[in-house]
């Protein structure tokens, strides 16, 4: 195996014997600040302006079996006027559906800024083989979708076969080389501690990720903010050391205005208003649009909202 | 041997099921006592409770609606002398009880009487039957027990569930009758209760689009501008008498649908 100039030093390859010692997060400390930065108060312009952010930023998805071809154009159309009454929001970044819905989104989205992304790679398990993987990948770029969202080999890296896990994200990565933004899934909820959090970040990073992703939110323990904080804190690292910029996507269980928003203070404390743009953070959510939009029209009109007055998607 | 120092009581707001202070950790003074001093987040709070509260308290048979009604009586039967000491006296706990009761066993014969079977020029039944509004807003008239029981059992009787914002002045004994509704086996967020100073409280309470109904009953002066407030979605405005008993209370805050079913399928 080769060695990965992107990763900071003393984090070079070979990855087998280095990367069980990568770990070590202190995970008292990340969570007490991530608890602390939590308590924030953000309100009036301050919150308008990172409710429209978090919006922008807006991965709006459905992942469902029941999704249909009239869901995804009932979803793509909300994602680019999220509420038809005003036309100052602004469109979402991205819909995200599963590969067979691809074409849908795709001809719903044609001439407008939202991007599709699909999920690949055997999504939420990735238990397959890695023909199968690379074939899923190859077929959503063909069908239009503007970035993937692989899931890594969660049975490969909770083994210790880091190599496996890498190669294959290698592997998509090659898929979508000039073609689609690669956004890294870790599933953080099954791997238990925050040091394989991190090593799963670094995996990724070298492995070619354009983005690293929390979770797919098909777990009960989705994004939190302390595996938030976790991750942004590789990003950083990497950033320091290399200069690569790469992205960062919470996904899975923020359902509300307040969660987004502490997710988005975090952010910026920890990397930066560089990061504050949808090229390089994206929140993946569904019901969280609703509650903006009802967040919004409440510092508008001074009237708590009621859900019974907005679309549903 | 040194004297025992009693436990005193801590007056607290009542949002689904559970004794919380205010979230601004205010108070104020009254009655001699400190009373939690809501804010309107608890407000908002307590409505977005009672709005996912209404669905299991709407869909419980009206039986079992008037069941618990039946044991709130029952409870403030128990802390007659507890309640006594916090309005004007046995009479009005008394009084408050009967009515409570009176409330409960309109439950089940609320349809019969509110609703109706029409004669209709066709072959189809023709059904009114009532259902209830939603998350109704009260401001509790005096006499503070009398004046809140008649309000608001009208309201939860027909499947309604209940924002009360209790008297400013005699805030207390709506604390104390909390303790009863804890204790009635009322669904957390049937009824909520706050205390606080209501020219902050119902302002919000009367533009809350997610309110569908609100009493006036116990508003001062300011009735006309929270009518106003109440009219961007077009809430039911209730003005009744404090001390009235009558099932046109309970039809006031009851929504009617007329359904046609086919004759002979």
């Amino acid at each position: 195996m080769a060695t990965a100039p992107v990763l900071p030093g003393g984090f070079e390859l070979p990855l087998e014997p280095r990367l069980p010692r990568l770990g070590s997060v202190d995970a008292v400390a990340l969570e007490e600040r991530a608890a602390s930065l939590a308590t924030r108060s953000i309100k009036r312009e301050a919150k308008l302006f990172a409710l429209d952010l978090a919006i922008r930023m807006m991965d709006l998805t459905t992942l469902e079996g029941a999704d249909t071809p009239g869901k995804v154009a009932a979803l793509s159309s909300k994602g680019i006027r999220p509420d038809p009454s005003d036309p100052n929001i602004p469109s979402v970044a991205a819909i995200c559906v599963y590969p067979n819905l691809v074409p849908y989104a795709v001809q719903r989205t044609k001439g407008t800024s939202v991007k599709v992304a699909a999920v690949a790679t055997a999504f939420p398990s990735g238990q397959s083989s890695l023909e199968v993987k690379l074939l899923e990948t190859r077929e959503v770029i063909e069908a239009g979708a503007h970035e993937v969202d692989m899931v890594i080999n969660r049975g490969a890296f909770l083994s210790g076969r880091y190599a496996e896990v890498y190669d294959e994200v290698v592997r998509v990565k090659e898929v979508c080389a000039g073609r689609a933004h690669l956004k890294v899934i870790l599933e953080t909820g099954e791997l238990g501690t925050y040091d394989n959090v991190r090593r799963a970040s670094l995996l990724a990073i070298a492995g070619g990720a354009d983005f690293i992703k929390t979770s797919t939110g098909k777990l009960p323990t989705s994004a939190t903010l302390p595996v938030q904080l976790c991750m942004l804190e590789v990003i950083r690292d990497v950033h320091e050391e290399t200069g690569r910029v790469v992205g960062m996507k919470a996904a899975g269980g923020i359902r509300q205005s307040k969660q987004a928003v502490q997710f988005l203070v975090q952010v910026h404390e920890t990397l930066g208003l560089a990061w504050l743009t949808p090229d390089r953070y994206r929140l993946g959510a569904s019901t969280l649009l609703n509650d903006v939009l009802m967040q919004i029209r409440k510092e508008r009109t001074g009237r708590y909202q009621n859900p019974d007055y907005f679309t549903v998607d | 041997m040194t004297e025992r120092l009693p436990v005193q009581k801590t007056y607290k707001l009542f949002i689904g099921g559970a004794f919380p202070r205010s979230e601004s950790g205010r108070t104020y003074l009254a009655l001699g006592a400190n009373v939690a001093c809501a804010s309107r987040k608890d407000l908002r709070d307590a409505i977005r409770i009672a709005r996912q509260a209404g669905g299991g308290w709407s869909g419980m048979t009206a039986y079992n609606r008037g069941q618990v009604l039946y044991r709130i009586a029952e409870m403030m039967e128990m802390r007659q002398a507890e309640l006594a000491a916090l309005c004007s006296g046995p009479d009005e706990v008394a009084a408050a009880i009967d009515r409570m009761v009176w409330y409960a066993g309109w439950s089940d014969k609320l349809a019969q009487v509110i609703g109706s079977a029409n004669p209709v020029a066709g072959p189809y039944f023709n059904f009114t039957v009532p259902e209830p509004t939603g998350v109704t807003g009260i401001l509790a008239p005096l006499p503070p027990l009398l004046g809140l029981v008649s309000r608001l059992a009208p309201v939860i009787v027909g499947g309604n569930t209940a924002v009360v914002i209790a008297s400013e002045s005699h805030p207390l004994v709506a604390i104390e009758l909390a303790e009863c509704l804890a204790t009635a086996d009322v669904p957390p967020g049937v009824v909520n209760i706050l205390t606080g100073l209501r020219s902050e409280l119902a302002p919000v309470l009367a533009s809350h689009m997610d309110v569908a109904a609100l009493d006036l009953t116990g508003a001062d002066g300011d009735g006309a501008e929270l009518e106003r407030l109440g009219a961007e979605n077009v809430k039911r405005i209730v003005r009744g008498r404090a001390d009235s008993q009558s099932p046109y209370d309970i039809a006031a805050f009851l929504e009617l649908k007329t359904v046609w079913h086919p004759i002979g399928m």
